[in-house]
């Protein structure tokens, strides 16, 4: 809320100069976002110095300037003075600044083909002088450190803004702001002046609320001033409504804006004469229809609380008023509204019409239902005053009555709170400040809540209310202790920082992108997931929460490459839907690497990556965590989105049926889609919730410490197998050959082509035999070779080269 | 003179002569070979007489031994040699460039997380998670927040469902809900994560990240919470001095409510940290509001204490300098290049969070 810090003191005899004040209203809450002159439309216009003028590339007589305007980075503008120069200190104009002499808007525009941001000004630009000859020349010593300020000193009156919470209704006023301010010490609050008006006669048009079910107006207070003559403000009305941010626009309009931001009380003014016979405050009728005040034509839903007369709607109750019975110029006689609606109503019928106003969001925050007649009162006075005319008396008529709130609060549920005491005195009259009524007792204080806070309805709140007041900056600072009860992460949770580090480590940098993506690349990748769309999405192509960990990573690859960064290894740890209810998530890592090994390199050939540069960044990672990779099993099963024959899947063990990690390379049909180029793109993806962890420890799992120091054998074989068979079976069978004297099984070459028949290949491999007991002699590793021989021959039906 | 003489003085004469490595190898063999001359005299010996065996013997093992040390330290000279004249052509441009070596990073969010996460480790705080998904009770209804109340527009909600059943997490608050539910008090947790707004600009992203505390136990009052979020801004700026301001304000969820300021002061552009006049608002943060405590079944009459929700990226921003929030989340490989960290480079207490 906005409003010249002078406004307060209509309300606050108080000896504190204005930063005082601003420092007082901070520390109680009330946050100051800023304390400026009012703004006017001088404010733009800068000091700024031209860092650098350098011939317009197309035009001769214009100039290309970089200036600096006191921000991080200078602005270009082109500029026509002759005199536009290197270390010239001249005013700045930004784009959206009016120009005083021809009352332009500057715009950001292209000259002779070269963007503009802004204009540097001559003395007859600003209405200074008529020298328009060149730019203005400052002076370097005067003006030489006000780089980025304000050229034009702003005189006008210092205006606050306050963001009050969305509990505090009652300081959207500027008397409640300055009831607050006396609670904490800076004055007196003044009080309310007796009114000198002269009421005459009863207010003749009836008022009738009607009793049915969801009415959402309570009570409504009216008054008729007669014979008045619309005018403009005077200079006073004037200048609050201009500090307000606001124009002034006629005395009864600014009148009822004035009282809505002095006492926080909403008003309407209506045409009296355009009301047909009385007033009928009613929910609507759907399909009924309003010309709003703002120039809209709203179609009303059912239940919606309208003031209406016999025709039909004249306004939305404490949202907006109707153009049919709105006050004009030439109005002389006006019905003036002062009513209580429901918060829960307003915020219904607002929300359903998309309908956003000064009233509403006072009234949804909470009005006080006292201040109906206060506010009549003080408006129909200044009608009077500055518009003439005769007032009736005040009708108010109700529905219901409203009851203050009571509140029980424990006098040691201060310190128990805030840590620190105070003595009761200071609490009563801090209380009695805000306006509560206050009975002491031996242990507790009965308070009654003053009607304007609707905020307050338990003990805990009177403990904020006295906190604040008093001052946080009295709670006290206990030093906490250095005791852990329990571990800081789970397992799950070391698991995700060792694998996120471990990734990384293997040259991929890791990236966080949105959960929500495109759902065009998500189709590609969400596999048989049901797709989760969001209802509300920022822009049509982040429209799905993304099914696949690739989505935005392939998206944020392609964007890389078109910058033409090669060589890409990228990586996220996030979560992947499968649904749209809590827990319809899984923890994923993904990882994409494109383009070449050793690009560019004098000492190494380059070679484009493939399956398995992705399958050793997957299989070591695991292996980093503390799985046993030689329990894992190898599939050629990976989803949609990889490479058919250059993809697989790792499960954890020969008896897991779903798969931890896949790995491969992209399907070409994907590469294409997404017009993605590069050599090559391998990625894969760990499922962290799938891992099984070992409950112990890895120390614990590992197996006794032994060694053999008996002599070692290696022994090469070369076997022709059947073109499919997985070379993983044919190692598993001769690992379990025998576990007492097989140690390491090593693939070394694989040999498809001359020589062999066609549908088989070669595979050699290397075995390492040595045993646990003694040194083995030729008749046992002739017995072994044999034996290795004819069980994979029998197993697997390969055939061994000789 | 014996054969056994004759033989060793001409070897060794021949010996003397420094012709080659080959030349070295074809005495061997004439001499040591299976028929060289010192081998065919130790055949001799089982038929000389056992008097003069002795002497024989001794002789010959002489004279091999000699020969030998003669040769094989003639070998040595000519391999050191032989390696001396290698090195001659063996040297490289050790200014060509090295093999290549790949490097990863740690996004700057992830290592701010780790850097929070040790802070609260060592005054007790454990870490829980919670869905990115939530229900609408949890993430407003629970926390004292029903549907009327204006505060939630001050959340711009992605919802997942046209009910408004389901939606993206607005905060990190409903771990607070998931915590107290699943367990019994005390609790003594933070909660970092995934956080969604339907809200961007410049300063906003739809997405971002938080850090929920809660600390709830007997007596747990408004100094502890100072007290920890003291020390917390403390370690994480890793500053001897630090000057904060605790300012009321208002979330439905906590009674009283606060917001914290940082001092700085600019200086050539930058934000120094706990110097200077100037305030930043950096968490917001309360008593857990009793009417929270009652809706997940903890005892507000025995338990009360603090929660707090930061920032997490916004903390990354003015630790490490960081101007544009956006960048975060654009995957450009420039960017995460200059702010990233060595994945080796994981926080900790002893050694301090940041090198």
């Amino acid at each position: 809320m906005k409003f010249a810090v002078d406004w307060l003191k209509d309300h606050l005899d108080t000896k504190l100069n204005d930063h005082k004040i601003i420092d007082k209203l901070t520390n109680i809450g009330l946050e100051v976002e800023s304390f400026e002159n009012q703004t006017s439309e001088f404010d733009d216009f800068i000091v700024a110095k031209i860092v650098n003028a350098e011939k317009h590339p197309n035009a001769d007589r214009l100039r290309l300037c970089d200036v600096d305007i006191g921000k991080s980075e200078t602005v270009k503008v082109v500029c026509g003075a002759p005199n536009a120069k290197n270390n010239l200190y001249t005013v700045y104009a930004p784009p959206g600044t009016i120009i005083p002499k021809n009352q332009l808007k500057l715009s950001v525009s292209k000259i002779r083909g070269v963007t503009s941001y802004g204009m540097l000004c001559s003395e007859s630009e600003l209405n200074i002088s008529n020298e328009s000859e060149g730019i203005i020349d400052l002076n370097v010593k005067k003006y030489g450190n006000q780089i980025g300020k304000k050229y034009f000193k702003n005189s006008g009156p210092k205006v606050i803004d306050l963001s009050i919470t969305p509990n505090r209704a009652d300081c959207l006023g500027v008397k409640g702001v300055a009831r607050d301010l006396a609670a904490a010490g800076a004055g007196k609050l003044k009080q309310k002046k007796l009114y000198k008006i002269k009421f005459s006669g009863p207010q003749k048009i009836k008022v009738k609320i009607t009793k049915e079910k969801n009415q959402g107006c309570t009570s409504f207070g009216s008054c008729l001033i007669k014979g008045i003559k619309n005018t403009e403000s005077p200079k006073w009305l004037k200048d609050k409504i201009l500090s307000l941010g606001q124009k002034p626009i006629s005395a009864v309009v600014d009148i009822t804006n004035y009282v809505m931001i002095d006492l926080n009380r909403p008003l309407h003014a209506y045409d009296a004469d355009k009301i047909d016979k009385g007033i009928i405050v009613r929910n609507s009728k759907k399909g009924e229809k309003l010309d709003a005040l703002d120039n809209k034509k709203y179609i009303l839903d059912e239940g919606m609380c309208v003031i209406s007369d016999n025709l039909g709607v004249l306004g939305l109750g404490g949202i907006i008023g109707g153009t049919k019975s709105g006050t004009e110029l030439g109005t002389t006689n006006i019905l003036l509204e002062s009513a209580y609606f429901e918060p829960k109503s307003i915020r219904s019928t607002s929300k359903r019409l998309g309908l956003d106003t000064d009233a509403k969001f006072r009234f949804e925050r909470g009005i006080d239902p006292n201040s109906i007649e206060e506010g009549l009162i003080k408006a129909a006075e200044l009608i009077q005053k500055i518009c003439g005319g005769t007032v009736s008396k005040i009708d108010v008529v109700k529905n219901e009555k409203f009851k203050n709130i009571n509140v029980k609060f424990p006098l040691n549920l201060f310190k128990q709170i805030t840590g620190f005491e105070i003595k009761s005195n200071e609490m009563i009259k801090i209380l009695k400040d805000l306006g509560f009524l206050v009975k002491p007792n031996r242990e507790h204080l009965n308070l009654t809540v003053p009607s304007w806070r609707h905020d307050i309805a338990q003990a805990i709140d009177i403990v904020e209310e006295i906190v604040r007041i008093k001052g946080y900056d009295k709670i006290k600072t206990e030093i906490p202790e250095k005791t852990r009860k329990k571990p800081t992460l789970n397992k799950q949770q070391k698991l995700f920082h060792l694998l996120q580090r471990s990734v990384a480590s293997k040259g991929y940098y890791e990236t966080i992108t949105w959960s929500f993506t495109d759902s065009r690349i998500n189709d590609m990748l969400k596999e048989e997931k049901q797709g989760v769309e969001i209802v509300n999405p920022i822009s049509s192509d982040l429209n799905v929460l993304r099914s696949s960990i690739f989505s935005n990573l392939l998206f944020y690859l392609k964007k890389n490459l078109d910058r033409d960064i090669k060589d890409i290894s990228l990586f996220e740890i996030g979560p992947a839907f499968y649904g749209n209810k809590p827990g319809q998530q899984e923890i994923v890592i993904g990882a994409l690497r494109s383009g070449l090994v050793s690009r560019l390199n004098w000492i190494e050939k380059d070679r484009k990556l493939d399956v398995f540069d992705a399958k050793r960044d997957t299989i070591q990672s695991l292996g980093e965590i503390g799985l046993d990779q030689n329990k894992f099993n190898i599939t050629s099963k990976a989803p949609s989105y990889y490479h058919p024959g250059k993809s697989g899947s790792i499960n954890q063990n020969l008896d897991e049926r779903i798969p931890i990690a896949y790995f491969g390379e992209l399907h070409p049909n994907i590469l294409q889609k997404l017009e993605i180029k590069t050599e090559a793109l391998v990625l894969f993806e760990i499922y962290l919730d799938r891992i099984k962890m070992s409950k112990d420890k890895l120390k614990d799992q590992k197996m006794k410490y032994q060694f053999s120091d008996f002599q070692k054998s290696e022994r090469d074989f070369a076997f022709i197998i059947d073109k499919n068979f997985k070379v993983q079976e044919l190692v598993k069978i001769i690992s379990e050959i025998d576990n007492s004297l097989i140690r390491d099984v090593k693939v070394f070459d694989l040999y498809e082509g001359e020589n062999i028949p066609s549908g088989k290949k070669s595979i050699a491999l290397n075995v390492t035999i040595q045993s646990m007991e003694k040194s083995l002699n030729d008749h046992d590793l002739e017995k072994i070779n044999k034996l290795i021989i004819s069980t994979v021959e029998t197993k697997s039906g390969a055939k061994v080269r000789s | 003179m014996s054969d056994i003489l004759k033989i060793k003085e001409e070897y060794l004469k021949k010996l003397k002569e420094n012709k080659s490595l080959d030349y070295l190898n074809q005495i061997k063999s004439e001499l040591f070979g299976k028929n060289g001359k010192i081998t065919n005299e130790f055949k001799k010996i089982s038929n000389i007489s056992s008097d003069e065996r002795k002497k024989f013997a001794s002789e010959l093992n002489s004279a091999k031994d000699e020969i030998q040390t003669v040769i094989e330290k003639k070998i040595k000279d000519f391999e050191v040699e032989q390696i001396n004249s290698r090195l001659q052509n063996e040297k490289v441009d050790v200014t060509l460039p090295e093999r290549s070596f790949v490097q990863g990073k740690i996004h700057p969010v992830s290592q701010v997380i780790d850097e929070i996460s040790s802070i609260f480790s060592e005054i007790g705080f454990s870490v829980e998670e919670g869905p990115d998904v939530e229900n609408e009770y949890n993430n407003f209804t629970a926390l004292n927040t029903p549907d009327n109340h204006p505060a939630r527009d001050m959340h711009d909600t992605f919802y997942l469902d046209h009910k408004k059943e389901f939606l993206l997490r607005t905060h990190t608050s409903p771990v607070q809900v998931r915590t107290m539910m699943k367990g019994k008090p005390p609790f003594k947790i933070i909660a970092p994560g995934r956080t969604y707004r339907s809200d961007s600009d410049q300063t906003h992203a739809p997405m971002f990240h938080q850090v929920e505390g809660l600390h709830i136990d007997k007596n747990i009052n408004m100094g502890h919470l100072k007290g920890c979020l003291n020390h917390f801004i403390k370690e994480f700026f890793e500053v001897d001095k630090i000057k904060m301001r605790f300012r009321p304000s208002h979330f439905p969820f906590t009674e009283p409510s606060a917001e914290v300021d940082i001092g700085y002061q600019l200086k050539d552009g930058k934000i120094i940290i706990g110097e200077g006049d100037k305030w930043l608002e950096i968490l917001g943060c309360g008593m857990v509001h009793p009417n929270v405590l009652k809706n997940v079944k903890v005892d507000a009459s025995k338990y009360q204490g603090y929660a707090f929700g930061i920032g997490i990226d916004r903390l990354a921003m003015l630790k490490y300098g960081i101007n544009d929030l956006r960048a975060f989340f654009e995957t450009d490989y420039r960017w995460i290049s200059h702010f990233g960290f060595d994945p080796l480079d994981v926080p900790s207490n002893y050694r301090g969070l940041s090198r």
